[in-house]
């Protein structure tokens, strides 16, 4: 048993080392470093098949990484290759995250509400009144308080996207993931579900995105990482790695971004 | 009133279908609500184990599943029945009937519902994965009322031809409907009649529990587009 739990220490909300991921021969993360600060938005650019979408999985477990130790809020996972997780411990670790899914991954046989609501009565245990009354301040927060009593087939795709972000935030997580939250949507609705995600960011929720929107990340990131190869290439702030990069993998993929 | 004959089918045929019909109340209907209720809860357990990850249960699984597919139910409840004396386990028909169908319902039903559930999409999964949930949680809330959806309506077929199965039951003793009009033919000699009007009944039947599962397609069918 390698997993254990420390106590977190500094600022940092999410500090991940040496991290490893595998699937069968290929190798999608090489060793990532990684440190993120209480209350910042980070935002993972890279071209597909960099390994982003993994890191941010092994963040709340989905993938369970080969090797490395990840830090992030109140516990710390030391993963070495033989280490076995158990299901408490993974929920446990899990727990203090949320995640906003490309696909939104609504819960079809729900509506809006219920959908905001289910994870806190099965999962946090709150009293259905108390969970109706979060889920209501959520959709009006995210825009949908009138939408509330709709199916997912009911609501436009940048609709389904902003529940999803309410179901995350009803589990008052320590960290926002967002898998690529806006590239399943039509052009016309990504900018409402920006919005949401710049409200979050600036009332300082520790947000960590991946994304394609550039414009996004000059706005919104307080840390702009890029990644190539499953590692990371380079980062800092959206200046230093979207504007003013040297470093010619950057401007390679920024140039093919700028090309869409 | 149409001649000799016609009158004496009528009699015959007005005469039998209460005692027929009461044998399918009796027995054909109670015979199939408890082996459908029975091989659901079975099925459900049957198909749980076949996904879970622990591996001489999945063995288990597949083998109970693979005698109950690949034999006929018929030799299926010889064997119950008329085999088991034998090394001295005797049942009553009724109960050995339940016994079988049970199993076998068991069997195929698992089948179903193991294909809506891994019909669900894993987006499903690791989004109740991603709001703490743990994999009973999931399948629970999450997974199970929509592999429902997708298994009612080869549930409801199968239900529907359990209703005919059942009439294999008159092997072994039991007098449910089938039963009841094979006697009646055999004293009145009306076998064409006689048979017309048991399938008559089972139609009646099929088409009542038909009107039950459209009613559950449309509880269960909340949330998908019309």
């Amino acid at each position: 048993m390698d997993a254990g739990l420390l106590n977190k220490r500094g600022s940092s909300m999410i500090n991940i080392q040496n991290l490893y991921k595998r699937f069968d021969k290929l190798e999608v993360l090489k060793g990532i470093d990684l440190s993120i600060e209480k209350g910042k938005t980070a935002v993972i650019i890279g071209p597909s098949g960099s390994g982003k979408t993994t890191l941010l999985r092994c963040l709340n477990l989905l993938e369970i990484p080969d090797q490395g130790t990840i830090a992030l809020g109140k516990q710390t996972l030391k993963i070495t290759e033989s280490t076995k997780l158990k299901q408490a411990e993974i929920v446990a670790f899990r727990k203090q995250t949320g995640m906003v899914f490309q696909g939104y991954n609504l819960f079809p046989h729900l509506t809006a509400l219920e959908n905001v609501m289910e994870g806190q009565i099965t999962v946090l245990r709150r009293s259905k009144e108390a969970a109706r009354e979060k889920a209501m301040s959520l959709l009006e927060k995210v825009g949908l308080k009138d939408r509330a009593e709709m199916y997912p087939f009911q609501l436009s795709g940048g609709q389904q996207q902003r529940v999803g972000i309410a179901r995350a935030m009803a589990m008052d997580p320590e960290v926002l993931l967002f898998d690529e939250p806006t590239s399943a949507l039509d052009p016309e609705l990504v900018g409402e579900v920006l919005k949401v995600m710049k409200d979050l960011s600036r009332e300082g929720m520790t947000m960590v995105v991946v994304t394609h929107e550039m414009k996004f990340a000059s706005e919104a990131a307080d840390q702009v990482i890029f990644m190539d190869g499953g590692v990371v290439v380079e980062k800092g702030t959206p200046n230093e790695v979207i504007n003013e990069t040297k470093n010619p993998r950057t401007l390679q993929f920024l140039n093919k971004v700028a090309e869409r | 009133m149409f001649g000799e004959r016609t009158d004496r089918i009528i009699g015959i045929l007005s005469d039998s279908f209460f005692p027929i019909l009461k044998a399918g109340l009796q027995f054909t209907i109670p015979l199939t609500l408890i082996t459908f209720a029975l091989g659901l809860i079975l099925a459900f357990f049957t198909a749980v184990a076949r996904l879970s990850a622990f591996k001489p249960l999945v063995l288990l699984t597949r083998f109970y599943v693979w005698i109950f597919r690949g034999t006929p139910l018929l030799v299926q409840l010889f064997i119950i029945f008329y085999g088991l004396p034998s090394v001295g386990i005797t049942l009553n028909p009724f109960p050995a009937a339940v016994i079988v169908f049970t199993l076998n319902k068991g069997a195929y039903s698992s089948e179903i519902i193991r294909a809506a559930i891994l019909s669900i999409p894993k987006g499903q999964w690791e989004a109740a994965y991603s709001i703490g949930m743990t994999k009973a949680q999931a399948l629970r809330r999450v997974i199970l009322p929509q592999a429902i959806r997708v298994s009612l309506p080869p549930l409801g077929n199968s239900f529907i031809s359990l209703v005919k199965d059942t009439s294999l039951a008159a092997t072994i003793t039991v007098t449910e409907l089938f039963q009841k009009g094979q006697q009646i033919a055999a004293v009145t000699y009306e076998p064409l009649w006689l048979y017309i009007e048991v399938a008559f009944i089972y139609l009646i039947f099929s088409t009542i529990l038909s009107y039950l599962q459209d009613k559950l397609e449309i509880r269960y069918g909340r949330g998908i587009a019309k």
